[in-house]
């Protein structure tokens, strides 16, 4: 199984209310996916300022004094917020990858969730609610987002297993479903010179289409792709900085439900996760045809 | 009227009063409010009552009905009306994938779309859809009918037993041993009694629609063939 849920705002006034809506959404798919979850979340992005959103087994250690460590390291500011196991570390945007250098050698047990000029990702084990509350998703305000609910198939249930997975600067995807040729794929991907962080087969989607926007192709053609390169079964959920995209595989086995009003695009696994949205009535609902690539750009 | 408020009260405590009705009741007319999506909504009912439900439902409302008419005035998840028995379930929205899978009578009536997979495996329940429907629909259908309003996805009635196929618009594909065939006399007949009892017969005629079943070719052990086995 697994559970999706994404919204992508039009109306700015909902912006506020972002997390808390896709908390609501999160908790609600509980019962698809309760080993782990995580959340994307895109909020306006600040001038010159880059984000890095780093994730600890053991926090209390790892970001005792990290902001200061970084930027002694990069010689430039930097100012960090910690959400109990993750920390954002806001720097100057043509500094993102000396940062990331640089953490890799101050902390070379911290892992790198996402970066980019908006993308936080949160995901640890637990309940969809438990994870929710540690990291106070529902008071997080953005123009899109995207969370995942998993029970896993394909690899453990780690932190790191967990979705989103993050493949390229403010990209991420969430996946319900499993992909058999992932293994040949990220072969391929490798070769091509993107890096893994996993053996997990939605980390091999993600890395797909970061590697195909990376050539220079459209969102829209990056997804196309998934449905003649990637073999399984998915229904793919994939924000990048200013769109939101959905695709699911020809058999579309894997229940994908989208409502769509002035205000917002909303998914769900299930209609259930979209009763409480604002006008849900009087949304357009409808499912998401197989083999056929929806996204939403501002 | 017993009008039942599923988020105050509960799925469990809808479908165990449902399930206590059996045969004769004075309790004939049920409404259910605030499904919000809630799965296997009057599920397993056997008693000759309505029931609606106001609003859109989840995994497996309907499922395994006897007797019972169940409207829902809204769109139905994955497999509404599941082995379906008897009776009559009528959606005023969208049903989404496997409507009416393995369905063995009565009567599922899709006034919007169905999605991939409708009347898989179905064995003698006669399904009307007003709108188009899915991928892969009448999967080894055994028996019954399947009468669609608008158009058929891709591989219509692949390797079909016996249930009779009519579909009104284009069929983007027929699936393996799944045929064209002649509409016989019988057949307008047939068309003409499901379209009246699917709320359809204004809006479409019998002789608007084609016929699609099994070639037969596919299920019968053929002595020919044994060196291929």
């Amino acid at each position: 199984m697994c559970g999706i849920v994404g919204l992508f705002l039009k109306d700015p006034k909902l912006e506020p209310k972002l997390g808390a809506m896709l908390t609501d959404m999160l908790i609600t798919m509980t019962d698809r996916g309760p080993d782990s979850a995580g959340i994307a979340i895109y909020s306006g992005a600040k001038d010159g300022i880059g984000k890095i959103t780093v994730q600890s087994a053991h926090p209390g250690v790892d970001f005792k004094n990290l902001d200061l460590d970084l930027k002694e390291a990069i010689g430039k500011p930097v100012l960090m917020l910690v959400k109990s196991s993750h920390a954002v570390l806001e720097v100057p945007i043509d500094q993102i990858e000396a940062a990331r250098s640089a953490l890799a050698h101050l902390r070379p047990s911290l892992k790198v969730m996402s970066t980019g000029d908006c993308i936080e990702i949160f995901k640890e084990v637990g309940l969809p609610k438990d994870v929710a509350a540690r990291f106070d998703v529902s008071k997080m305000s953005g123009t899109h987002g995207i969370g995942h609910t998993r029970m896993a198939t394909e690899s453990a249930v780690t932190t790191m297993g967990a979705h989103p997975f993050s493949t390229g600067s403010d990209q991420c995807l969430v996946h319900n479903g499993s992909l058999s040729n992932h293994n040949s794929v990220r072969r391929e991907l490798r070769q091509a010179g993107m890096t893994f962080e996993t053996e997990n087969d939605t980390e091999v989607a993600a890395a797909f289409i970061s590697h195909k926007l990376h050539e220079g192709d459209s969102l829209g053609h990056a997804m196309e792709a998934t449905l003649t390169d990637l073999d399984g079964f998915f229904t793919f959920v994939v924000g990048t900085k200013n769109g939101f995209g959905v695709v699911r595989d020809p058999i579309a086995c894997k229940p994908a439900v989208m409502a769509e009003t002035d205000e917002y695009v909303a998914f769900g696994s299930e209609y259930r996760a979209l009763v409480n949205l604002p006008g849900i009535e009087n949304a357009r609902v409808w499912e998401p045809e197989p083999a056929t690539v929806y996204f939403w750009e501002r | 009227m017993q009008t039942f408020d599923l988020g105050a009260e509960g799925l469990r405590a809808l479908n165990s009063s449902l399930h206590a009705l059996k045969g004769q009741t004075n309790m004939t007319a049920w409404e259910v409010v605030n499904p919000k999506g809630a799965h296997a909504i009057a599920a397993g009912v056997d008693a000759p009552v309505d029931i609606t439900v106001r609003g859109s439902t989840g995994y497996y409302c309907a499922g395994m009905n006897k007797q019972a008419t169940i409207r829902i005035k809204g769109s139905a998840g994955p497999g509404v009306a599941e082995n379906m028995m008897s009776g009559t379930v009528i959606i005023d929205g969208d049903a989404s994938q496997y409507a009416g899978a393995t369905g063995r009578g009565g009567l599922l009536v899709i006034k919007g779309n169905a999605s991939s997979r409708c009347g898989i495996s179905m064995k003698g329940i006669n399904i009307v859809v007003h709108g188009n429907i899915g991928h892969m629909s009448a999967f080894m259908a055994q028996s019954g009918n399947l009468v669609v309003l608008g158009n058929a996805g891709e591989a219509l009635g692949d390797s079909l037993y016996e249930a009779r196929l009519f579909v009104r618009g284009t069929v983007k594909s027929l699936g393996t041993d799944c045929i064209e065939k002649e509409m016989r006399p019988e057949h307008f007949e047939i068309l003409e009694d499901l379209l009246k009892r699917g709320e359809a017969d204004a809006k479409a005629r019998p002789e608007e629609f084609r016929r699609y079943g099994s070639a037969r070719q596919l299920y019968n052990f053929n002595i020919d063939n044994a060196s291929a086995y």
